[in-house]
């Protein structure tokens, strides 16, 4: 076998592993200004604030921005003190045991559930178990169950990266251990929390298979949260699926992109700050 | 006064972490409750290994469902697992430190779009290309593949890089110590002492692509055939549960639920070998 000389197969390392990287970073450009270029243009203050109308064909998707709002917003109230409060006592109240293995476990199985999963259970176990119909409720129990891992993990991760010391100097002043918690420990781990909240909340406005089997479609304004709702990913499915409007699932379609891209930049810019201010 | 409620909130923490597990136990409940009396009733092997898939007259066979699942998520993985590990290598190998940084978040935001707009790309952009340079319905295996191969490349990036950093840097330096070029080292030290943590990474990323249903249902055709080539129409056991879910009743809605317990059983089969592989480097490491 002829031996090629190392530094060419260096540089043919080099132009494949870095063509690679450029490709992935073209397709993800490529994405975003596609729906962007395509649906800036419908973004008009009468979409966003008009009723839809036969369907969607006409105009706006007033009543799914909202329920993209309210469905993320509720599972985030559910999840939030489930997670903030499972990590704590993972980190703070017990050692590594059995039980801390089993839980984590647990926490890594449900995370690697796919959403149709999450959407058939939310379905026969809120729906129609516990009777709540198609609701915003269901939908974001449903939701909330499928985050719950994220912050569990993105907690535990900020808790324990508070110093020891904090907590030290907290018990040599006599706190007890919840004093120390709620003072010293989830005000300095506040920011990472913060970031796998955001980050729960972009997944859950794009998510669509566990939404639409559990708070419906809707295309009215919910007036409780036993209302069925249309999220803006369930109703840009629906338009884009059945071939209702091509311009306004655009339309949807750039809505969605934007919420998602600020709510991710922010929880990103919030792990930023975090890591330089514990560099520091 | 005080011990005792700090005993009051040890209880009630320790309730509340059982919270995540309880909810994992409630849906593997209720998803086996629903689907596998049904399997039972039907014959295991009818309703994994027959064709026939039709709800009208009670027939009830996945094996295209199955066929079409695991070849979309290996062209999936053909596409993304080798792509993303190029990617990982170069990030973390070859850029500096802070590039990387700003780099790896950025396509991480992949992740971050949503799987519908993904299948919408598909269907407008890649599905004509298909259909015209290669031929068939445009909406096929092949297409399901390739975006599914893109959806999965943020999850093989940033594990396989969390595992590349992890390799001491003393193994590099020594390897380039003796005179080995930058790829001699990644090929030859690198990418053999985090050899585990990237076969997770793409692991993870097919239990990612073989549970996918948005994306999948609107680029790959859902016809119920047994592929023959990657240009046919095919569809998935994701497909098959959300396509039909909105109006199945009785035994119909039994064995789409029976269809999830398959994919359930897929998935934490797969998850199961990625978390052991996960353990190995970290107790190598």
């Amino acid at each position: 076998m002829m031996r090629l000389n190392p530094r060419y197969v260096q540089r043919g390392a080099v132009f494949v592993l870095g063509g690679a990287t450029v490709l992935t970073l073209l397709i993800l450009i490529f994405i975003i200004f596609f729906i962007l270029e395509k649906g800036l243009p419908v973004l008009t203050l009468n979409f966003l604030t008009g009723n839809p109308e036969d369907l969607g064909r006409k105009g706006g998707i007033f009543p799914a921005i909202i329920g993209s709002i309210i469905l993320p917003l509720l599972a985030i109230l559910i999840a939030t003190p489930l997670g903030i409060f499972t990590s704590v006592y993972l980190s703070e109240y017990t050692r590594e045991s059995k039980l801390t293995r089993l839980i984590r476990f647990g926490t890594d199985c449900l995370a690697g559930i796919p959403s149709i999963i999450f959407g058939l259970f939310g379905y026969i176990f809120f729906v129609i178990t516990l009777e709540m119909g198609w609701s915003i409720l269901s939908g974001a129990l449903t939701l909330a169950v499928m985050i719950l891992p994220t912050i569990i993990r993105t907690s535990e991760e900020a808790i324990r990266a508070v110093p020891k010391t904090y907590r030290e100097v907290s018990f040599s002043l006599g706190a007890t251990g919840w004093q120390t918690v709620k003072k010293v420990i989830l005000p300095n781990a506040l920011p990472g929390i913060v970031t796998g909240i955001m980050l729960s909340i972009g997944r859950s406005i794009g998510e669509t298979a566990a939404v639409i089997f559990t708070a419906g479609s809707s295309l009215r304004l919910p007036t409780s949260i036993f209302d069925s709702t249309r999220t803006m990913a369930v109703h840009f499915y629906i338009l884009a699926r059945e071939g209702i409007s091509q311009e306004n699932a655009y339309g949807t379609a750039a809505t969605l992109i934007i919420a998602v891209l600020l709510v991710n930049l922010t929880a990103y810019w919030l792990m930023n700050r975090f890591i330089a201010k514990r560099r520091s | 006064m005080k011990s005792l409620s700090e005993k009051g909130v040890r209880r009630i923490l320790m309730a509340v972490a059982f919270s995540a597990i309880s909810a994992l136990l409630l849906i593997t409940l209720f998803i086996i409750n629903e689907g596998v009396p049904f399997i039972f009733k039907y014959g295991v092997g009818n309703f994994l290994f027959s064709s026939d898939w039709h709800p009208q007259q009670m027939k009830f066979g996945i094996f295209p469902m199955i066929t079409a699942s695991l070849w979309v998520t290996f062209g999936a993985m053909l596409l993304g697992a080798p792509l993303g590990v190029a990617v990982a290598l170069f990030l973390s190998e070859y850029v500096p430190r802070p590039i990387m940084r700003i780099i790896k978040p950025t396509i991480e935001l992949l992740a971050a779009i949503p799987s519908v707009v993904y299948g919408f790309i598909g269907v407008i952009v890649l599905a004509p290309l298909i259909r015209n340079y290669l031929g068939g319905p445009g909406l096929s295996l092949l297409s399901g593949s390739i975006i599914l191969g893109i959806m999965i490349l943020p999850t093989v990036i940033s594990i396989s890089i969390d595992s590349i950093l992890a390799v001491p840097q003393s193994y590099r330096e020594g390897s380039l110590a003796l005179g080995a070029t930058t790829w001699q080292t990644i090929n030859m030290v690198t990418v053999k002492a985090s050899k585990s943590g990237i076969i997770a990474s793409i692991i993870l990323g097919l239990g990612r692509a073989i549970g996918e249903t948005m994306a999948v249902i609107m680029v790959a055709g859902n016809s119920v055939n047994m592929p023959h080539s990657a240009l046919d129409s095919v569809r998935t056991l994701t497909a098959n549960i959300a396509l039909e879910m909105s109006y199945a009743t009785g035994l119909h809605r039994q064995a789409l639920f029976a269809t999830g317990v398959v994919l359930f059983v897929g998935i934490i089969i797969l998850n199961s070998i990625a978390s052991i592989a996960l353990r190995k480097r970290m107790v190598k490491g």
